[in-house]
């Protein structure tokens, strides 16, 4: 008996249908990829951090306005400005100097390739910092676990572009991908008192902050920068409520991990003159 | 001078009957167009990536367009036999190497104007805002450099039999010099003896093609570069111009034109 071509044809592919109908439910959960994960992690797997590096040092060079070394150019390899600016951090003159990667001309083509180039350091203001919100946008999308991608670009929208709703979504999806980040927590929680001025959802944010650093031993061992953030803002947060023993008490445990004790403890000594001063008011009042 | 602006024209109506220039406008302008569609944080004055990104994609296909147009130029000439009827006219050999170059020249410098109008559209629809003399100068600047980049393909394509190699050969070397070329003399600091010669002597040798690259002053508006500036970068484009068309001309006096 001799088979039709077609025929044959026909039947391979019934049975191909018949095993990937069987097979495909089965299949997709051999892998740990799961249905939230994005486009580029199923494009690029785990080679997409390298991408997101990338990126977000594209948001760093934008933020200088194109001011930035090349890999050719010697220059301490430190903390990225966006990031030292979502903490507080300001420019002083000796950073200024470190800044200068160009140095002076080594030669005619360098002196006058110059005139081409951007040579002045500067900051992106007036707004204008929202130029560095699509390099964070798709460096969080290339990889969701880069906790600094959330902060800063949280930091940027509420601070610079006056935009927190936005920044308390672009945190809260930081935190569904990374549920025990403290950082993240930390930031929700300046956003909160900053811009909401919620003390109350602040100092509950905060605690359970400190309450992630303590769990991540990591972070208890090298990582205690966060645990001087997190306990110093819950003591102003408390001043500023007027509850000056517990301010005094975060003060205090701020002051263990902290580079400038003594500036901690001057805040200590102005509450602890303002506590005298209220409980001498009264007794003045009784005579 | 008509013989070479006869040879240019024919070079130029090259460039629109092939579909090259139109299949990397279409992408530059699909990819810019898609890029600036992206809704980032619900803020429509974000601007910056997508000239970016725009830049990018025109330096890429004007070096392309330059390269693949003149490295093709007189290995057809030659394979189709064509050269032979032309260099009869009379049409002397230095006539036919200026005329292949300012037609190539030209037709690159038409597809930039198409290129540049276009960016200037899409950015200043999005910024309201149309700095047209910092567009001049980086359109003129990219131009003197892609003469210098023209007269290199026409050299290597009397070196080299195909075009194919010799667009190769050219990108590299052009995209080695825009990358690292400005660095060599940072690089060879750190190397010993006799390397750092070495490096030093190609820093020196090579065009400095990066610096007629003023992308960066255009995408983070940083305004005009000193006009002076751009007089003395166009010598300087129009002095190793000079020299690789000399070199195409020696080269080509000497050449067997039988394939």
């Amino acid at each position: 008996m001799k088979a039709s071509p077609y025929l044959v044809l026909a039947f391979v592919l019934m049975v191909c249908f018949t095993l990937a109908t069987g097979i495909e439910p089965r299949a997709a959960t051999w892998s740990n990829r799961s249905k939230s994960d994005n486009v580029f992690s199923v494009l690029f797997g785990d080679g997409r951090r390298l991408f997101a590096n990338q990126f977000f040092t594209m948001a760093d060079v934008y933020f200088h306005s194109g001011y930035y070394p090349s890999v050719f150019d010697l220059r301490e390899e430190g903390q990225k400005e966006i990031v030292a600016e979502s903490h507080g951090h300001t420019d002083s003159p000796e950073d200024e100097i470190k800044e200068d990667f160009l140095g002076k001309p080594k030669d005619w083509i360098d002196r006058f390739g110059r005139h081409f180039r951007i040579t002045e350091h500067t900051h992106l203001e007036h707004s204008n910092e929202r130029e560095i919100l699509p390099w964070l946008r798709l460096a969080a999308d290339m990889d969701p676990q880069k906790i600094e991608t959330y902060t800063v670009g949280s930091y940027f929208l509420r601070t610079h572009l006056n935009r927190p709703q936005e920044a308390e979504a672009f945190l809260r999806e930081g935190l569904q991908n990374n549920p025990s980040s403290h950082e993240i927590l930390f930031e929700l929680g300046r956003l909160y008192d900053e811009n909401d001025h919620d003390t109350g959802r602040a100092r509950d944010v905060w605690q359970l902050a400190l309450y992630r650093w303590s769990k991540d031993p990591e972070a208890v061992k090298d990582n205690k920068l966060a645990f001087e953030e997190i306990t110093v803002h819950l003591a102003r947060l408390e001043r500023e409520a007027g509850n000056w023993q517990q301010a005094i008490n975060w003060f205090q445990a701020a002051q263990k991990v902290s580079p400038d004790p003594n500036a901690l403890q001057h805040r200590i000594d102005e509450i602890k003159k303002k506590m005298a001063a209220q409980t001498n008011a009264p007794a003045a009042v009784l005579h | 001078m008509n013989t070479i602006w006869t040879l240019a024209g024919i070079v130029i109506k090259e460039l629109y009957r092939r579909k090259d220039f139109y299949v990397l406008f279409v992408l530059t302008a699909l990819i810019t167009i898609a890029a600036g569609m992206v809704n980032f944080f619900d803020d429509p004055k974000i601007v910056r990536y997508v000239k970016d990104i725009c830049m990018l994609l025109i330096w890429i296909s004007a070096l392309l367009i330059a390269i693949v147009t003149t490295a093709r130029q007189i290995p057809a000439e030659r394979e189709s036999r064509t050269i032979f009827p032309l260099l009869a006219k009379p049409v002397t050999r230095g006539q036919f190497i200026l005329g292949k170059f300012f037609g190539c020249w030209l037709a690159t410098g038409i597809a930039l104007l198409v290129f540049y109008v276009f960016f200037a559209i899409i950015t200043g629809s999005r910024e309201q805002h149309w700095p047209w003399l910092t567009y001049l100068q980086a359109i003129w600047l990219q131009w003197a450099m892609l003469a210098v980049v023209i007269a290199l393909s026409l050299l290597g394509s009397i070196i080299s039999a195909a075009p194919s190699s010799t667009t190769t050969i050219c990108f590299i070397a052009v995209a080695g010099i825009l990358l690292v070329g400005g660095h060599l003399n940072t690089v060879a600091l750190h190397q010993s003896q006799p390397l750092q010669t070495i490096f030093y002597t190609i820093y020196f040798l090579i065009p400095h093609l990066e610096w007629f690259d003023i992308r960066d002053r255009v995408v983070y508006d940083w305004g005009l570069v000193s006009w002076l500036d751009c007089v003395l970068a166009t010598l300087y484009a129009a002095a190793y111009t000079g020299l690789f068309l000399l070199l195409t001309w020696i080269g080509f006096r000497r050449k067997s034109l039988n394939t």
